[in-house]
């Protein structure tokens, strides 16, 4: 799975983009995500309120499943230009 | 047609550019925003506009088609920067054409407004000192609420 990390957050995991394989017994975009911060020991990094995540470029509302190839990315809130 | 450009584009030029295609409008408004080079008392070098290869065009286009369902316009541009702007260069552009002139005039400011908070951006400004990316400021989300608040024209 590709993942990409926008703005600060990319800062905050030391890369934009990485690539990973979709691990045993992960199935949901919130326990990636929680996996993801456990990998990284960015404590609740991509877990605050504030970040949104996109599933293959669609933003979510609510926890959903995963499938190998998708893209996800983490969105920090925008500042406009 | 893209709205992003990662090289410095110039607004007389794109203004002249769009006067050509405004069909029979009376009014044509238009905006152009240059980074400052002094912000909260630090120099500024330049900013860094980091954007969705999705998300962001997708969120303008669907701005441009509120200003069209809320204003009779006969033409509207938006042009932004994306990568890194030179302190003194244009970030961005945005132009609106109807047959009178209030309708020219808000559409180009609620396009402004659209950007300055809600486009998808993520802006870094780079000065001697580092660079840090910087939040919206509270007096613009009060900009783009107004549009919420007012009666539709």
């Amino acid at each position: 799975m590709l993942i990409n990390y926008y703005g600060r957050l990319a800062d905050v995991t030391g890369c934009a983009e990485e690539s990973v394989l979709l691990p045993a017994g992960i199935s949901t975009a919130f326990e990636f995500r929680d996996w993801l911060e456990r990998k990284h020991n960015l404590g609740s990094a991509l877990s605050d309120p504030a970040i949104r995540i996109a599933v293959n470029d669609e933003i979510i509302a609510s926890d959903r499943a995963l499938s190998a190839n998708d893209e996800i990315a983490f969105l920090p809130p925008v500042g406009g230009g | 047609m893209s709205f992003l450009r990662a090289n410095p584009f110039s607004p007389p030029e794109l203004l002249e550019a769009f006067e050509r295609g405004i069909g029979n409008a009376g009014a044509v408004v238009s905006f152009s925003g240059y980074v400052r080079a002094e912000n909260r008392d630090e120099t500024v070098a330049s900013l860094f506009l980091q954007h969705h290869p999705t998300l962001t065009e997708d969120g303008i286009e669907a701005a441009i088609q509120q200003a069209r369902a809320r204003w009779s316009l006969t033409a509207t541009m938006v042009c932004h920067r994306i990568g890194e702007v030179k302190a003194g260069a244009p970030i961005v552009f945005v132009a609106a054409a109807s047959r009178h002139r209030r309708a020219a005039f808000e559409a180009a400011d609620f396009l402004m407004d659209y950007l300055k908070t809600e486009a998808v951006f993520w802006k870094k400004e780079v000065t001697q000192t580092g660079s840090v990316w910087i939040e919206p400021r509270e007096e613009d989300y009060v900009d783009r609420a107004r549009w919420s608040s007012q009666k539709r024209g």
